[in-house]
């Protein structure tokens, strides 16, 4: 190369790169990149990937555009792991360069990734990780619960109810890790409150092979009902053995949520019939949304949706809402997040209209849910009552709602007075 | 002389990484630099003394927790919380060199593991402290380490401090005694050598330099959860040491970076990630069971050995 040619390059070059430039700050020309982070591996590796599913299904069907730009998904791989969550998140915000996260399963691989966004102010939603205080005592403004719930909001219409069905002593099962705290704990400080007792409580560690021990003791007891709080796994051997120890039908099963979700009935019989649990999403419910986003998963996939599946598609309805509202704009991040955060979504699977508290945690119409036999014989859930827009703060004020403790093994909020 | 340049060279390198590989390599480099001195104590203990340990993950993470909760959750200051964390990871150290040292060979990997579990079973069930397994979270760097390239500058300055003094201290006659007792414990105990002590000094300063590398975690990561302390993060420690070069220090510093690289381009195209590091440990055993720096370092002694030979071939 010879310099004439040399200085002709270069100034090509120039030319050309700074053009470039100049199209990308005026046009916003390229794709809305979003980072997908998911347990593909690991110990939830089936939930990571109804996550995907569910979040590809709804782009897919909105033909992967939204607000006038093409959307494109980034997955990742968190390994069930928050040091590998971190690491994954690092990568998509400072070398893929997405302009928003979404994911995570496990709790903890959500509250590392939530505090490495604290620092670069990528938005960051979080429709599977329902660590309360994510949207409570430890709020961080770019991180919203879309599609969401905060733990100890769901299992508190079932306690309420159970109490005024007449049910006086309750015990409660359940994991022992925070999920399950919180999740007991609004349990039991709505029951105890409602003038009920919790008579005992019981905390296993993750992947229990055998229950005896606790079935064996919630017999003795012989409570008017127990409170499950089991996920995954767990949750199918909890069920499996509370009926081969012929308990079933003699002490009413109360669950939660994630106790009698798709992701475990599927593959279970008759045994899991007649358990009540309340959540916001309810595949037995009849509304049209409902029944078409079911039919659409179950000719997708070839079966019912799970929580997974359900909130990572309603949180992808959210966004497109969301990119809409701001015409694609959501390299102007203030102006995004306030458009998130007023989203209303009407037509989501849910079936009932959903938006957003002052702290980024959706307000649901909460369903009471009875799993049943579906006409093919397989098990749903099914709605038999409704509470109307329960928040993550019940009927509590706020502020005085935080000043008590985080849920844990020792709080559990029994007889505490807000 | 040779080894100074090749020193200099590897320094002025990485030196250059922020403005060679800015953005996220940069992140990755730091990462790497921060597993490199965790792999190189690991070394001191399974290279020079001959006792694999499996709890460098448990050590690393105490200085993690502490420096996290003493700097994040309680509001201390940032320096002092180094110094804490620092000294509780050397102090879980002595304590588990006193249960550890007078076992040998798989029990002494069997203890160090057990040792290690308890530590991540404290983790795990001291909600209170430490958050159960949700872990803490708090903002530790200072403001002049927000930005990625004075961070690595710090992080690069500490690990060569590190590598250095680690260099010293396995190339002293203190490294010496370790390695005889690595090869006869009882001719050591013969020569007179006050073996327990000298392993018991040996794991103290491994966990010392394992502490180092987890106190510098918690500014990279702001978060540490049990999983930081758990046996897969000793594991990896040891792997890191094992794929560089058990016995080579240095090799460590490859090992590190083999495995985080791996990790991470890896990852980028399969799920199946995992199953790719677990081939190249099977490969690293099989083909190359010195590490990478051993077998590079034996091919060039074999290279130059034959070179000597032949040229005395054709001298005579």
């Amino acid at each position: 190369m010879d310099r004439r040619t040399f200085i002709k390059s270069t100034a090509a070059t120039a030319a050309a790169s700074s053009a470039g430039w100049a199209s990308l700050a005026g046009a916003q020309a390229g794709p809305i990149r979003i980072g997908l982070l998911a347990p593909l591996t690991g110990v939830v590796a089936a939930g990571g990937k109804e996550m995907v599913e569910g979040f590809n299904m709804y782009w897919g069907a909105v033909g992967r555009k939204s607000g006038g730009r093409a959307i494109e998904v980034i997955v990742e791989d968190d390994a069930s792991n928050p040091d590998t969550a971190l690491q994954k998140a690092r990568r998509l915000v400072e070398q893929r360069e997405v302009h928003m996260l979404a994911g995570n399963l496990l709790a903890n691989t959500g509250l590392a990734v939530a505090e490495y966004v604290r620092g670069t102010g990528t938005p960051y939603f979080i429709p599977i990780i329902a660590a309360d205080d994510l949207t409570q005592r430890k709020r961080i403004p770019n991180v919203v619960r879309i599609a969401g719930y905060s733990a100890s909001q769901m299992p508190r219409p079932l306690a309420d109810w159970a109490a005024k069905r007449g049910l006086k002593k309750i015990a409660t099962v359940s994991q022992d890790y925070t999920f399950g705290h919180e999740q007991c704990g609004g349990f039991s400080q709505v029951f105890s409150n409602a003038g009920g007792s919790i008579v005992q409580q019981f905390w296993h560690p993750l992947n229990t092979a055998d229950f005896s021990p606790y079935l064996g003791q919630i017999a003795a007891l012989a409570p008017d009902a127990v409170f499950a709080m089991e996920t995954g796994a767990d949750a199918t051997r909890f069920i499996q053995q509370w009926s081969n120890f012929g308990l079933k039908g003699k002490i009413q099963l109360l669950g939660a949520q994630n106790f009698t979700d798709q992701s475990v009935i599927r593959t279970l019989g008759a045994e899991c019939e007649g358990i009540f649990s309340s959540a916001h999403f309810c595949e037995g419910n009849p509304a049209p949304s409902t029944q078409k986003f079911v039919a659409d998963s179950e000719k997708a996939f070839g079966k019912m949706p799970s929580l997974y599946g359900f909130s990572m598609y309603s949180g992808a309805m959210w966004l497109d809402a969301a990119i809409k509202a701001v015409n694609g704009k959501v390299e102007e991040r203030p102006s995004f997040l306030a458009a998130v955060n007023k989203v209303v979504l009407n037509d989501a699977p849910l079936g009932r209209p959903v938006r957003l508290d002052a702290y980024g945690n959706p307000i649901y119409d909460v369903f009471i849910r009875e799993t049943k036999r579906r006409s093919d014989g397989k098990f749903w859930n099914v709605p038999i009552e409704t509470y109307p827009g329960v928040s993550q703060f019940w009927t509590y004020d706020p502020e005085g709602y935080m000043k008590q403790p985080p849920y844990s093994r020792t709080f559990q909020g029994i007889n505490a007075k807000i | 002389m040779k080894r100074t340049a090749i020193i200099a060279a590897c320094l002025g390198a990485l030196a250059l990484v922020p403005l060679v590989l800015p953005g996220y390599n940069t992140t990755l480099v730091t990462e790497m630099l921060i597993f490199a001195t965790l792999a190189m104590s690991v070394d001191i203990l399974a290279g020079y003394a001959g006792r694999t340990p499996l709890c460098h993950g448990a050590i690393f993470g105490v200085a993690t927790y502490v420096v996290l909760y003493y700097a994040g959750v309680a509001g201390g200051n940032v320096w002092l919380a180094v110094l804490l964390g620092v000294a509780a990871g050397t102090l879980t150290a002595v304590v588990f060199a006193l249960l550890a040292i007078r076992t040998s060979g798989v029990y002494f990997l069997l203890l160090t593991l057990a040792l290690g579990m308890i530590v991540w079973g404290v983790c795990l069930r001291w909600t209170s402290v430490t958050g159960g397994e949700n872990g803490i979270r708090g903002a530790v760097k200072l403001a002049w380490m927000m930005d990625r390239a004075s961070f690595y500058y710090f992080v690069l300055a500490v690990t060569a401090v590190m590598t250095l003094a680690m260099w010293r201290f396995v190339t002293s006659p203190f490294g010496l005694t370790l390695r005889g007792i690595r090869e006869s414990e009882s001719r050591m105990r013969t020569l007179g050598y006050d073996v327990p002590l000298h392993l018991f000094i040996g794991f103290t300063v491994s966990g010392f330099f394992a502490a180092m590398a987890g106190a510098l975690y918690a500014f990279y990561n702001s978060f540490v959860s049990p999983s930081t302390v758990a046996l897969a993060q000793s594991v990896e420690g040891l792997l890191m040491a094992i794929v560089g070069g058990v016995g080579t220090l240095f090799g460590s510093i490859i090992g590190a970076a083999v495995i985080i690289a791996l990790e991470n381009i890896v990852s980028a195209y399969t799920e199946r990630w995992s199953m790719v590091l677990g081939f190249l440990f099977i490969f690293t055993m099989i083909f190359a069971p010195e590490g990478i720096l051993g077998k590079t370092r034996m091919l060039i002694a074999r290279r130059s050995a034959a070179g000597a030979r032949s040229s005395t071939a054709t001298g005579s």
